[in-house]
């Protein structure tokens, strides 16, 4: 039916407004839920790859104590200290977006809330890191100013 | 053309196990006790008292002392492996098209968790917190006894 389909067309684009080019093109950007996605996958993997590395140092404790206490003196340093804050982040993140995820599955309709849990996972990351951050960092600098 | 009967084959009855049901149900069980675990590993190590500025042998014998922490310290051992282990193997199905590569990859990760699990377990409940011929300053009060 030519007619019918020639009706149709004209009646689509009459009451569409003009489409709007967005800005970087067809590049898929998935918001709130890619966003939570893509920081679970880096810090998943970022997680693994130091638990392997823990594993390792904390079995020095099997060689003798002059080996773990080397070993451990490391992760005691001013650039370590800032890299245990960045991975206490990343667990914390890894933490309560996991959180999000289950509720997302087990909630009923939890879903439809899965913005503005993903909020929510950011607004207690910042208040456990606040929490956590100036502590690590006044244990580590102290020990760094006074020496051993 | 009409379809006279309709099959269901997502009907799992009498089939054999999901793996994949199973991994999808373990990663959420296991994320939970991990968050408690892992919450309360960071606690106790880095915000109590001088955090990790008092970790040392001592430390870490006088933690093993205790069954309590010897046992949270496996549970969250096996449990971080696994599934840590199974969220790369995810990651490795996602983007790893070529067949032999996913399989080497994947085998490589299991390989690596089961020789790390088993290497963490043996640490944990085999470990002698007073070792003999090592100085006495650096070994826990207990061993003076």
């Amino acid at each position: 039916m030519p007619a019918a389909q020639t009706d149709a067309s004209t009646i689509d684009s009459a009451a569409r407004p003009a489409k709007k080019p967005r800005k970087g093109g067809t590049l898929y950007r998935g918001n709130e839920g890619m966003w939570s996605w893509v920081l679970h996958r880096i810090t998943g993997v970022a997680i693994f790859f130091f638990l392997l590395v823990h594993v390792l140092d904390t079995a020095l404790v099997r060689v003798s104590p002059e080996a773990y206490n080397a070993a451990i003196g490391t992760y005691q340093t001013p650039i370590m200290g800032l890299g245990e804050v960045g991975l206490v982040g990343a667990i914390v993140y890894h933490a309560f977006n996991g959180i999000r995820i289950i509720l997302i599955d087990f909630l009923p309709g939890g879903a439809k809330h899965q913005k503005l849990m993903f909020w929510i996972v950011i607004g207690l990351f910042v208040v456990t890191m606040l929490g956590f951050a100036p502590r690590h960092l006044v244990n580590v600098f102290e020990h760094a100013a006074v020496g051993h | 053309m009409t379809i006279e009967t309709v099959e269901y084959p997502r009907s799992t009855a009498g089939k054999k196990t999901n793996w994949e049901r199973v991994g999808w149900a373990f990663m959420r069980g296991s994320g939970v006790l991990l968050v408690i675990l892992i919450f309360g590993h960071l606690f106790t190590n880095l915000m109590v008292g001088k955090g990790i500025q008092a970790i040392d042998f001592a430390f870490v014998a006088g933690k093993w002392a205790d069954p309590f922490w010897q046992v949270w310290d496996a549970l969250m051992l096996v449990l971080a492996f696994i599934h840590g282990s199974n969220g790369m193997r995810t990651i490795v199905n996602d983007y790893v098209s070529k067949e032999a590569t996913r399989k080497a990859l994947i085998g490589v990760i299991w390989a690596a968790a089961i020789i790390l699990i088993v290497l963490g377990l043996l640490v944990v409940f085999t470990f002698d917190p007073c070792p003999a011929g090592s100085p006495a300053e650096l070994l826990p009060s207990i061993c003076k006894a």
